[in-house]
């Protein structure tokens, strides 16, 4: 993870239409901590939504082939069930719930060792890629992460 | 069971801020009930998974956009009743 550039997602480990499971390794420091909280340093609960997010909008890349962009639009029954602190081995999972015209409902989750970390439904708009900058960046990233590897295992 | 119209209204009553008592058949889902691109997504998503379909909102948007259907045909609440209630047959019809 590099939480500073919304980086969340470190490698993908296994992609199907219906499905992800990825690898996300919070780091020992990060300015973030310096805020979140002095001398008791946790990943934000925003972050772990944008983290499943991610997730999220990875699988719907692999699913739509990258023709069209994920854009998050709601998040429900988000729940934090247990503080991450740095240094921890994060599997994040995502799902498709429903596949809709021009949105996608997923139910995605957070754990560390089998246990839950958090987890929420999330609804992500999908569109035309808004600027080529954005495309090519999303291909990139999803390179770095092996997410097309992962695709073809 | 109730109609298409009172399914969709009851949905459009729990997803969003509108009052079930204002929905009419005449009501113009986004320019009477005011109801934004948010909410109205969660409504889709509502009867997408009431009614077993996948009601073709970009399709359609595509067709006013383009000007070959008035909105009317799509989001005035008894013609969208009418339109999932099309969706639902074709589905049963195996289409």
């Amino acid at each position: 993870m590099r939480l500073e550039y919304f980086q969340m997602i470190d490698r993908v480990l296994a992609v199907d239409p219906d499905g992800i499971r990825a690898e996300a390794l919070v780091p020992d420091a990060s300015p973030v901590f310096e805020g979140h909280f002095p001398g008791h340093p946790l990943v934000p609960g925003v972050l772990l939504v944008e983290t499943m997010a991610q997730a999220s909008g990875y699988l719907l890349l692999h699913r739509l082939g990258f023709a069209r962009m994920p854009f998050l639009a709601s998040v429900k029954e988000a729940k934090f069930r247990s503080f991450v602190p740095p240094g921890t081995r994060l599997e994040v999972t995502a799902r498709i719930e429903h596949d809709g015209s021009g949105y996608a409902v997923t139910r995605a989750g957070v754990t560390r060792d089998g246990q839950r970390i958090c987890d929420a439904e999330l609804t992500l708009r999908i569109l035309p890629f808004p600027a080529a900058e954005l495309e090519a960046t999303m291909r990139a990233q999803a390179e770095r992460i092996g997410l097309g590897a992962a695709a073809r295992a | 069971m109730a109609s298409a119209f009172e399914r969709i209204a009851d949905i459009i009553a729990e997803t969003s801020d509108v009052p079930r008592e204002t929905i009419t058949p005449d009501s113009h889902v986004i320019e009477d009930l005011g109801i934004d691109s948010l909410d109205f997504l969660d409504t889709v998503f509502a009867i997408d998974k009431a009614f077993g379909i996948k009601v073709p909102v970009e399709a359609w948007t595509q067709e006013v956009n383009s000007g070959q259907a008035p909105a009317e045909q799509y989001f005035v609440m008894k013609n969208l009743a009418t339109r999932i209630e099309e969706l639902v047959a074709a589905k049963a019809a195996g289409g």
